[in-house]
C-alpha cells in the first residue's frame, strides 16, 4: 500500500473510533447513534441469522439488472445520437440538464403503473444510470482521432471489425467512467426506492427498522450498504487503474 | 436558413418528440396511470392560479435555497483548504469520490433522528448531497491554478486581499460554476427525497399526497412543475458556465 | 530509373464541399504525377497547400474530384488498393496495444498465421529499432517512436507503394537525419516506390529521387526537380554542394508561395522579405 492509502485508511478509523469515543463517553445519545463496534456485532448478527439473505438478493439483483440495462441501453443509444450530429447537437442541452430532474418524484408513479414490485425500481436505476453512460459514450466515441478512420480503410476493415478493433478498444477510458457511474447510480436509485416505497429490499429494512425505533439493525445494514459500494468502487478503480494505467490515460 | 433557426427547430422537435411519446404512453395505459400532456398542463395551471400552492412551493424553494448556501460555503471553504494542500488533497480525493457514489439517503434517518421533521432535516440532506460535488470541483479549481499566476501577483506587488479578488477568484470561478452546476442537480435531488419520506410539507409531499388519494393529474403536474423549473435552472446555470468556460 | 509507371495522377483536383455555412475548399490541383516503380519522389510545400490531400487521393481514401487516380495500371475508385500503404501525420498508433500488437495488426486482420506474423513483425520491429520496445505501450515511448510504430505497422505488410506524411514531424532535426538514412535503408531493402511528404526542404533534397515543389493552396506542381542522387546514398551527402544548389532552388520555388500561405499579399511581400533577411 501506497502512503497516501495508510493516511487514507488512519482517517477512515480514526473517524470511527472517534465516533466509538463520543458515543460510549454520552456526548452522543444512544438514541441518535450507536457505537460503531455494535454496528459490526450487530450486522455479524444478523448477516448470520440470514434473515435478511433475501432482502440483500433483491437489492443486488435489481441493481444489475438496472446496470446491464443501462449500460447497454446506454451505449447504443450513445452510440446511435453519435452517428446523427444534427440529433446530438438537439439533444445535447437536454442530456447535461438530464439530472437536474428529480427523478424520484416518478417513482410513486412507477408504483402506481406497474405494481409493488421490482419494476419500478429497476426503471428508477435504469432511468439514474443510462444518462451517465449514454454522456460517456459520446465523450468517448468524440475522443476518438479522426485519423483511426484512415487507418481502418487502408487495412480494409469492415464497419463491424472497426468499431470492435478500433473505436470500441479507443473509447474504452470513457466507457469504464460509464460503468462506474452507472453502478453507482444504480445503486442510489435502487436503495433510495426501496427506502421510499418498496416490498422488500435493503432500503426497505432501513426504513422499516427505523419506523420501528429499531436503531441497532438500522445503522448495522448502513454500514453493511457504505461497506458494500466502497468494495464494489475499489474493485471497480482497481479494474480500471489496470486497464487503463497502461495506455498512459 | 441560418444555424441558430435550425437549433432552434431541432430543440423544438424534441420538445414535441417528448411530448408525443407522453401522449402515447398515456393512450396506451389509459388515465388512471398517466394523465395526458394537455390535462397535465392545465392541471399545473391550476396549481400555479391557487393559493394553496405556493407554500409548498415556497417550503421546496426556500429549503433549496439553504441547502445551496451551506453547500457552496463548505465545499468552497473545504475545497480551497484541499487544493491548496497538496498532500491533504491527494488523501481527500477518493475519499470523497467514494462519497459521492454512496446512497447517501440511507443516512436520512441518522438526519431525522438528529433534525428532527421539518425543514432543517430537508436542507441538511439536500446540502449533504450538494457539498461533495462542489468541494470535489473547488479543490481541482484551486489546485490546478496556474502558479505563474501567483508569481505574476507577487511580482506585481499585490497584498493577499487583492490577490484572492483578482487572480484566484477569476482563475477559479468557471470551475465553481461548474460544481455548483452539479450541485444544484444533486442538492434538489437531496431535497425532494427528503420531502417524499416522512414530511408534511413541500413539492414532493404534494406528490406523496397525490399518489396516496390516487389523483394522477395532480401527481403529474407537480412533477412536471418541478422538471421544468429544474431544468430551467440548470439551463441557466449551464449558460453561465458554458460562458466562463469560453464555449460560447 | 526511368522505369514504368507504377502510380499515377491525371488532372486530378480535389475541393471539399460546403459544410455547415462554410464555403468549399478546393483543396488540390489539377495536378499531374506519375510515380515511377521503385522510386523515392517528395513533395514539399507550404503550409496548407493540399500535401496530405493529395497523399489521401492516391491511397483511394479521398475520390478525386475530377481526373484519374491509378495504381498498377488499375483506375483506384473509393477503395484501397492492395500493395498501398500509408503512415499519416497525426499519431495514429494505437495506445491499447503493445508496440508488437501495433504492428501485427494489419496481418492479422488479413488472417496471415502466426510464425509468418512472428517473422515479419519482429523484422519491422528490429528495422525500426524498436526491438527493445516490443511490449512496451505507445504511452511509454517519444512521438518519434510512435510514428517508427505506425511505419512497422504499414511495412509488414510489404507494401508496394509506400506513402508517408510527415513521418518525422515530431523529431528534432539531428534525429530526423538519422531517420531519414533509415527510410533510405528500407527503400533500398524493399524496392519499393516511396512517396514522402514533408515540410523540410533539406530532407526533400537529401532523400528523393525527385522533388516536386508545390504551390500554395489549391497545391499545383511549380517544378520538379531531378537530384541525380545513387541509389545507394546517406545524410553525408549534405556536405556536398549539390545539395545547397537544390534546396536553394527549392526554396526560391516555395518563398512567395509559403508567404501566400501565411496570409502575406504576393505583390507587398517584397518589403517583409527583406526585412527578415535584414
Ligand atoms: N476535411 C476537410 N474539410 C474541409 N477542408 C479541408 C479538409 N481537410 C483539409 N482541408 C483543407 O484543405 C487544404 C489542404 O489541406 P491538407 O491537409 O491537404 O494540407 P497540407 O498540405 O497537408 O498541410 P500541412 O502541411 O499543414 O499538413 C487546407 O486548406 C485545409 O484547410
Ligand atoms: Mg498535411
Amino acid at each position: 500500500m501506497t502512503r497516501l492509502a495508510w493516511i487514507r485508511l488512519a482517517i477512515v478509523l480514526g473517524a470511527f473510533a472517534a465516533l466509538e469515543w463520543l458515543v460510549q463517553s454520552g456526548r452522543i445519545s444512544t438514541h441518535t447513534m450507536i457505537p460503531p463496534t455494535r454496528m459490526v456485532t450487530e450486522l455479524w448478527a444478523i448477516l448470520a441469522s440470514g434473515e435478511l439473505t433475501g432482502d440483500i438478493t433483491q437489492t443486488l439483483g435489481n441493481v444489475a439488472i438496472a446496470c446491464l440495462l443501462s449500460v447497454t441501453v446506454g451505449f447504443v443509444v450513445g452510440a446511435g445520437i453519435h452517428a446523427i450530429p444534427r440529433l446530438r447537437r438537439a439533444l445535447d442541452p437536454f442530456l447535461t440538464t438530464y439530472y437536474a430532474v428529480p427523478f424520484f418524484v416518478f417513482y410513486p408513479l412507477l408504483v402506481y403503473i406497474f405494481g409493488m414490485n421490482n419494476l419500478p425500481m429497476i426503471a428508477i436505476g435504469f432511468m439514474f444510470a443510462v444518462v451517465a453512460m449514454i454522456i460517456n459514450t459520446l465523450n468517448g466515441l468524440d475522443k476518438i482521432p479522426r485519423v483511426y478512420d484512415k487507418v481502418a480503410r487502408m487495412h480494409q476493415m469492415s464497419r463491424a471489425s472497426m468499431a470492435l478493433r478500433i473505436q470500441i478498444p479507443a473509447a474504452a477510458p470513457n466507457l469504464f467512467t460509464g460503468l462506474k457511474l452507472s453502478v453507482a447510480y444504480a445503486f442510489i436509485g435502487v436503495i433510495a426506492s426501496e427506502f421510499i416505497l418498496a416490498p422488500g429490499g435493503l432500503g426497505y429494512a432501513i426504513a422499516f427498522a427505523y419506523d420501528n425505533f429499531d436503531n441497532e439493525t438500522m445503522y448495522a445494514l448502513m454500514l453493511f450498504i457504505l461497506v458494500l459500494v466502497t468494495a464494489i468502487n475499489m474493485t471497480l478503480h482497481y479494474l480500471e487503474q489496470r486497464l487503463l494505467r497502461r495506455q498512459g490515460f | 436558413m441560418s444555424r441558430s433557426s435550425v437549433y432552434a427547430i431541432d430543440i423544438a422537435l424534441v420538445v414535441l418528440g417528448i411530448v408525443v411519446v407522453w401522449q402515447l404512453l398515456h393512450m396506451g395505459a389509459g388515465d388512471v396511470a398517466i394523465s395526458s400532456p394537455a390535462a397535465t398542463a392545465l392541471r399545473a395551471g391550476e396549481l400555479l392560479l391557487s393559493d394553496a400552492f405556493w407554500p409548498h412551493a415556497a417550503e421546496t424553494g426556500l429549503a433549496l435555497f439553504y441547502a445551496l448556501v451551506i453547500a457552496l460555503m463548505i465545499g468552497l471553504g473545504v475545497g480551497t483548504l484541499l487544493g491548496g494542500h497538496r498532500l491533504s488533497g491527494d488523501v481527500a480525493e477518493p475519499i470523497l469520490v467514494a462519497l459521492y457514489s454512496l446512497p447517501k439517503i440511507t443516512l436520512y434517518p441518522v438526519i431525522l433522528l438528529v433534525f428532527g421533521l421539518g425543514l432543517e432535516a430537508k436542507v441538511a440532506f439536500g446540502a449533504i448531497h450538494g457539498v461533495i460535488p462542489v468541494t470535489i470541483f473547488t479543490m481541482n479549481a484551486v489546485k490546478n491554478i496556474n502558479p505563474v499566476f501567483l508569481r505574476t501577483s507577487r511580482v506585481l506587488g499585490m497584498g493577499p486581499m487583492q490577490t484572492a479578488t483578482h487572480i484566484l477568484l477569476p482563475a477559479t470561478l468557471p470551475e465553481i460554476v461548474s460544481g455548483l452546476r452539479v450541485g444544484f442537480s444533486l442538492t434538489l435531488l437531496g431535497v425532494i427525497i427528503g420531502e417524499l419520506f416522512a414530511s408534511h410539507r413541500g413539492m414532493g409531499f404534494l406528490v406523496m399526497r397525490a399518489i396516496g388519494t390516487h389523483d394522477v393529474t395532480t401527481m403529474m403536474a407537480v412533477t412536471l412543475l418541478l422538471a421544468v423549473a429544474a431544468v430551467l435552472i440548470a439551463s441557466l446555470l449551464l449558460y453561465i458556465d458554458n460562458r466562463l468556460h469560453r464555449r460560447v | 530509373m526511368t522505369g514504368e509507371i507504377h502510380a499515377h495522377l491525371t488532372r486530378v483536383t480535389r475541393v471539399y464541399p460546403a459544410v455547415a455555412g462554410n464555403p468549399p475548399v478546393h483543396a488540390l490541383g489539377p495536378i499531374d504525377l506519375e510515380l515511377r516503380r521503385g522510386e523515392f519522389f517528395a513533395i514539399v510545400g507550404p503550409s496548407g497547400c493540399g500535401k496530405s490531400t493529395c497523399m489521401d487521393v492516391l491511397a483511394g481514401l479521398a475520390p478525386p474530384s475530377e481526373g484519374e487516380v491509378s495504381f498498377e495500371g488499375n483506375p483506384i475508385r473509393g477503395s484501397v488498393p492492395d500493395g498501398v500503404g500509408a503512415v499519416f501525420q497525426e499519431d495514429a498508433s494505437f495506445p491499447w496495444l503493445t508496440v508488437w500488437d501495433n504492428a501485427a495488426f494489419g496481418l492479422r486482420r488479413q488472417g496471415v498465421d502466426a510464425a509468418e506474423i512472428r517473422r515479419r513483425v519482429e523484422y519491422a520491429l528490429g528495422f525500426m529499432g524498436l526491438r527493445d520496445f516490443a511490449q512496451a505501450y505507445p504511452a511509454q515511448l517519444s512521438g518519434g517512436m510512435r510514428q517508427r510504430v505506425c511505419i512497422a505497422r504499414t511495412l509488414v505488410l510489404q507494401p508496394r507503394l509506400i506513402l508517408l506524411d510527415e513521418p518525422f514531424g515530431a523529431l528534432d532535426a539531428q534525429t530526423r537525419l538519422l531517420m531519414g538514412d533509415e527510410l533510405l535503408r528500407l527503400w533500398r531493402e524493399t524496392g519499393a516506390t516511396v512517396l514522402l511528404i514533408t515540410h523540410a526542404l533539406d530532407e526533400a533534397a537529401m532523400l528523393s529521387d525527385r522533388v516536386g515543389a508545390m504551390s500554395a493552396r489549391p497545391g499545383r506542381f511549380l517544378e520538379t526537380l531531378e537530384t541525380g542522387w545513387p541509389r545507394d546514398r546517406d545524410s553525408s551527402m549534405l556536405e556536398g554542394e549539390t545539395f545547397g544548389h537544390i534546396t536553394g532552388r527549392l526554396w526560391q520555388l516555395l518563398r512567395s508561395e509559403s508567404q501566400a500561405a501565411m496570409g502575406h499579399h504576393p505583390d507587398a511581400a517584397q518589403g517583409g522579405t527583406r526585412r527578415e533577411a535584414g
